[in-house]
């Protein structure tokens, strides 16, 4: 209770000084009286723009990671953590006033993948997707394995999902890699080239919705040159995947000739990409600098921070974000309940960093894009923040947004895989 | 795997706090940890602080704790083997599991490692004895006839 006292101070205290935002080397200012106010006055506040009101919907889930929401409102949420026995959660509002009176589990698996579509509830272990067939709009529980065998070696073994209009679900397969080195993560150990990784992970893949048992036989990979993608949506405007990019840890402590502690902690960018089918982004071999504000070669693969090598001919990110802040949730918003600006728009949750030590950590919040013809228009801006209260330098966060969903209501509603705590945020016009 | 580490945390913190007690009393001309474990602090602010963090707690999933755990209160051989040989296990305490992969920092000289885990053994709480150059000699040799 003190210390939610001592969070609020602080939070008051600072005032407008405390949101001045780096971009790369660009900076955005956000005037905080304008923009931004405390909306809850309870342990779980986080901060919104003016307008907007968050309620906490559900606590205490534990490793939350990412949700969905059904036709009707109900919320589904897979666990990373089983709770009760269970890895899928369904959290019913009856009295629709924002918070769930009930929960109910399912699904002995843990995993991080959730998605609604058409009538079915997919879910995704760390090496397979399942998915349930809803009846009167509430989801069964008899899983039916669509795909299975999927690369898990536990480092970026997580398996997000997102689905197009045809037909198709696409799973991210992370590298159980930083950078594809002959020794994972040992100073001075080179990068292989070609990096054998990219054959079954280290990409996205494509399959069927509705066939059972498929594995890399029936799948296409869509995309690859991905390091570990957690944040994938399909954009029903410009009707394209985007995916945000994990970029590599420790480029400071692998090569301090080339970059200070301050630029290890803000290299590389975390990217996110416009995905058209064979697209290659790059990784292992290369990375985008913040600094350069471009594409450059790996030191593992011989940069120096000027060399380009192949990465001028691989797929160009299209907005570019400071280092390790960690994106896990991507969301195109569809609805009509917020302000027009946010129609299209990329809303993007960062779990937070932890490997820009000792510099502060940095991150646990939602960010904002707003987009014009499925590219993005304009800078991002915080949406939501105070998820990591007083622990935000030290990586010791209260909350980690995780996961990202729309509504019916066109409402938004977030994941924290710390505690399990699910908001939903609402606006209506004052 | 999580019974073993979670039942007997606290017991080897115990014991290991015990045994240091006796080594201290009986070994009186081993010289004082304090010059090993100043020098080890540098070490570890250079190859470990990234993941493992400054106050040793590591990453939540990401990368496990060094404060009050078998691995660092216990066997010191098998200590000195996971900083020569790195760790890709899956070990799981209270439920949650560890992801990254720690690489191998057998580019580090003996006198370095005996260093830096007398820091971390003396560090985050935890209280054990020092770890000497010869130690990480005999486990370096005994690798290298593997």
């Amino acid at each position: 209770m003190i210390i939610y006292f001592f969070s609020l101070l602080s939070i008051l205290i600072s005032g407008g000084a405390y949101n001045d935002y780096t971009v790369g080397n660009k900076e955005s200012k956000i005037s905080d009286s304008t923009l931004k106010k405390i909306v809850e006055f309870d342990k779980n506040a986080i901060t919104l723009p003016t307008g907007f009101k968050s309620s906490v919907f559900y606590e205490n889930l534990g490793r939350a990671r990412h949700l969905a929401v059904a036709p009707n409102g109900d919320v589904y949420v897979k666990l990373e953590k089983l709770k009760d026995g269970n890895g899928i959660f369904r959290l019913t509002d009856a009295n629709k006033d924002g918070v769930a009176e009930n929960a109910t589990g399912f699904g002995n698996y843990i995993g991080t993948g959730m998605a609604i579509k058409n009538g079915f509830l997919y879910a995704s272990s760390d090496d397979a997707v399942y998915r349930y067939k809803m009846d009167n709009g509430i989801a069964t529980t008899n899983a039916e394995t669509i795909v299975k065998g999927l690369v898990n070696k536990r480092q970026h073994s997580s398996k997000s999902i997102t689905l197009d209009d045809a037909g198709n679900i696409y799973v991210n397969i992370g590298a159980p890699s930083n950078v594809c080195q002959v020794e994972d993560r040992k100073n001075a150990s080179p990068g292989k080239t070609p990096c054998p990784i990219l054959d079954s992970a280290g990409g996205i893949w494509q399959f069927k919705v509705d066939q059972t048992d498929q594995s890399y036989p029936q799948g296409i990979r869509y995309a690859t040159g991905l390091r570990n993608v957690v944040g994938l949506d399909w954009n029903k405007e410009s009707n394209d995947l985007y995916a945000m990019q994990h970029g590599r840890d420790m480029l400071f402590q692998s090569y301090p000739q080339l970059f200070n502690q301050q630029e290890g902690a803000v290299n590389p960018a975390e990217e996110m990409f416009r995905l058209k089918k064979s697209a290659d982004c790059g990784w292992p071999y290369c990375y985008f600098d913040n600094g350069k504000q471009k594409k450059l070669m790996n030191p593992e693969y011989g940069g120096d921070r000027n060399e380009a090598g192949v990465c001028p001919g691989k797929t160009q990110s299209i907005i570019q974000f400071p280092g390790h802040l960690a994106p896990n949730a991507l969301l195109f918003y569809t609805g009509n309940m917020f302000p027009a600006k946010y129609k299209n728009g990329a809303f993007i949750a960062f779990h937070g960093s932890s490997n820009r030590s000792p510099e502060p950590q940095e991150g646990y919040y939602i960010v904002f894009v707003p987009f014009k013809n499925g590219m993005p228009d304009g800078n991002w801006e915080i949406f939501a923040d105070g998820f990591a209260g007083l622990g935000k330098a030290q990586g010791k966060a209260d909350y980690r947004p995780t996961g990202l969903a729309q509504g019916p209501d066109g409402a938004l509603y977030v994941s924290d895989d710390q505690n399990g705590t699910i908001w939903k945020i609402t606006y209506s016009a004052q | 795997m999580m019974k073993f580490i979670s039942i007997n945390v606290l017991f080897i913190v115990i014991v290991a706090g015990i045994v240091s007690f006796f080594e201290e009393e009986g070994n009186t001309t081993q010289p004082s940890p304090a010059a090993s474990i100043t020098r080890g602090k540098k070490v570890y602010e250079m190859y470990c602080l990234a993941c493992h963090q400054a106050d040793g707690l590591g990453v939540t999933r990401l990368n496990p704790p060094l404060a009050k755990t078998s691995f660092v209160l216990g066997d010191k051989k098998k200590l000195i083997g996971i900083v020569l040989n790195g760790f890709d296990e899956l070990i799981e305490i209270d439920g949650d599991t560890y992801s990254n992969v720690m690489a191998s920092q057998d580019f580090l000289k003996d006198k370095e490692i005996a260093d830096v885990l007398t820091y971390v053994r003396n560090s985050f709480g935890n209280k054990a004895s020092a770890i000497l150059p010869s130690e990480v000699t005999s486990v370096r040799a005994a690798r290298k006839t593997n």
